[in-house]
């Protein structure tokens, strides 16, 4: 029976790395075959046309685009990113630690919203229909419908306007002390827990409430188990696979709120150099960014994948 | 239905009940609607005159809902905004679930070859994060109204195939689309007549559902400066174009945030209260 899952989970990483494939050609494809001619943009309006036939000829624009994407597919291999149009670094360079700040917020957000979430869903599924579970699920229902820049507009004004706690903008490397790095991280970190934790909240509270909802938890109350007993014993160990799906997926979200965060914020990472260089059409710098996020986002996804596969009783 | 009936708060129409909240949030819905088909007879002031001599001007008369960061009306701007947010959005959920429907039931009909390419193909699609695929596209191609609608479609069409494909996989088993398929009709005629009928209801709700997926990431985009281009504005521009006045609690970046939260909310809402028998995944 072991095997079962194995295979299943094996079967899963299989369309994972195909997916993989698939993505990385539709990020090339879309930055590379669209409209829109690399070569005369770079030069300008200016350029004489043979100028803009040197620079394709050097920048094997000419080649038929199913080598490009494999000499593009070796150089990711190999390490080799490409350099930037735009300053014509090393785009490894360039994301190297703008990557760092980025898995830093990533990092600190996701040790804050797990136990927030996970405790307001868990406790709002277990005081179902109460006035407290009423405000949570409205609250989060309310987070999830409005933009992620909405969240943080209100943030701001709520702890830098009003309250003055907080600096409005982040600037890592003014980080001297202990303080300086709490302030600059407080507002795009209470800004995406907000984001993330609302969807964590919405789907652990579905996942319990769809255990206690089994026979098993019902006869538990029948045998006269107290509330926390029963929730805590014999819901939750089997609710635990439905939760860590939830968290997995409700980290995927992370990748939409932090290109809005670390913009509106002026954070110094990974997304906003994407965004920076949207601008710019720098375009080796997008396909970059771009396979960093799907990267991330299909490891997230695939993730709570095989956790949904691994933690099903009836697989095993 | 029997507790639908004891509650206060349902009334009875047209032999369905409908909850309170339900109610009003289609009338909101109802009232963008009109905002955003008679918004150039509504603006009290042209939306490029400069009306103000003060910049994020509070509200007062004349100017219910203050000037923006030039001292432009905002009321007038934001008036126009609902065109661009609802049009833009209204195109692209259309074509999104248009596509993604047809494309899902032919993939529950034929089956094979077809259906698995199909469903692996658009599965791949969906696991690039939406608001990273729109990045990408208005990075290649630059940012106008067809292409937003386009991107926004092509963004949301996986989900809306995924949903289809299910419902209509359930469908496809039941004996009449057997005795339909026996009698020799075409695919056409199947998933028109046949298979559409059935799953017509949860595929309207589900509708309404991707409406504001697309709402919130065109709002996204504008806000990242990469939507609408200027001088048009959608409420997402509109907050970006006066994030400036955030300090001084101006009702520009205000109200326009404000305005999307009330259309999306009161989208949710209307789904989460339409009939059980309407909402129903399986009905």
């Amino acid at each position: 029976m072991k095997s079962g899952v194995l295979n299943l989970v094996l079967k899963r990483l299989g369309i994972a790395a195909v997916t993989l494939l698939i993505v990385l050609f539709a990020v090339f494809f879309a930055t590379s075959m669209l409209p829109g001619d690399t070569a005369s943009i770079l030069l300008g309006q200016a350029a004489t046309p043979e100028a803009v036939a040197g620079l394709r000829e050097a920048m094997h624009l000419n080649d038929p685009a199913i080598l490009r994407f494999l000499l593009w597919l070796v150089g990711l291999v190999h390490g080799d990113l490409g350099t930037s149009y735009a300053n014509e670094m090393p785009v490894a360079a360039l994301i190297g630690g703008r990557l760092v700040n980025t898995m830093k917020l990533a990092g600190i957000t996701t040790l804050l919203s797990v136990p927030l979430a996970l405790t307001l869903g868990i406790t709002a599924a277990m005081l179902r229909g109460s006035v407290y579970d009423r405000t949570v699920t409205i609250l989060s229902i309310g987070i999830i419908s409005v933009p992620e820049f909405m969240v943080a507009t209100l943030a701001v004004l709520l702890f830098a306007v009003y309250l003055k706690w907080l600096p409005a903008l982040s600037s890592v490397n003014e980080a001297h002390s202990l303080t300086d790095l709490v302030r600059i991280y407080a507002m795009p970190v209470i800004t995406l827990t907000f984001v993330i934790s609302a969807q964590m909240i919405r789907m652990t509270r579905a996942a319990v409430i769809e255990t206690l909802s089994t026979p098993y938890v019902e006869m538990a109350l029948l045998k006269g188990a107290s509330r926390g007993r029963m929730v805590l014993r014999h819901a939750l160990p089997n609710a635990l696979g439905p939760i860590v799906n939830a968290v997995a997926l409700s980290l995927s979200y992370l990748v939409g709120g932090v290109i809005i965060v670390e913009t509106i914020f002026n954070y110094p990472g990974i997304a906003k150099l994407m965004v920076d260089a949207v601008a710019t059409r720098d375009l080796p710098l997008i396909q970059s960014c771009a396979m960093i996020f799907c990267l991330g986002y299909l490891f997230l996804i695939t993730a709570a994948d095989v956790v949904a596969i691994m933690s099903n009783p009836r697989l095993r | 239905m029997t507790i639908a009936h004891a509650t206060t708060s349902r009334r009875s129409f047209l032999g369905h009940s409908y909850s309170v909240v339900g109610v009003v949030a289609a009338l909101v819905i109802l009232a963008w609607t009109l905002v955003a088909i008679l918004a150039p007879y509504l603006i009290p002031h042209s939306i490029g005159d400069i009306v103000d001599d003060d910049y994020f001007g509070p509200m007062r008369q004349g100017l219910w809902l203050g000037s923006d960061y030039l001292g432009r009306d905002m009321l007038s701007r934001v008036l126009m905004g609902a065109r661009y947010t609802v049009g833009i959005s209204l195109a692209a959920v259309s074509i999104a679930c248009f596509s993604g429907v047809v494309l899902g039931m032919i993939a529950a009909v034929t089956g094979g070859w077809l259906d698995t390419c199909l469903s692996r193909f658009l599965d791949a699609m969906n696991s690039i994060p939406s608001k990273l695929f729109g990045l990408v596209v208005v990075a290649a191609v630059g940012s106008s109204i067809p292409v937003l609608i386009l991107t926004l479609a092509v963004i949301y069409i996986p989900g809306a195939y995924r949903f289809a494909r299910a419902l209509a996989v359930n469908i496809n088993t039941m004996d009449f689309i057997t005795v339909a398929r026996v009698r020799g009709e075409s695919t056409a005629y199947l998933i028109g007549s046949e298979i559409l009928p059935n799953i017509i209801r949860p595929v309207l709700a589900d509708f309404g559902l991707r409406f504001v997926f697309i709402v919130l990431l065109l709002s996204g985009l504008s806000f990242l400066g990469l939507g609408l281009q200027p001088p048009l504005a959608d409420w997402g521009a509109l907050v970006r174009e006066n994030i400036g006045g955030l300090p001084f609690v101006a009702p520009a970046v205000i109200v326009p945030s404000l305005a999307i939260a009330c259309l999306t909310i009161s989208v949710n809402l209307l789904i989460d209260n339409l009939p059980q028998k309407i909402r129903d995944r399986d009905a």
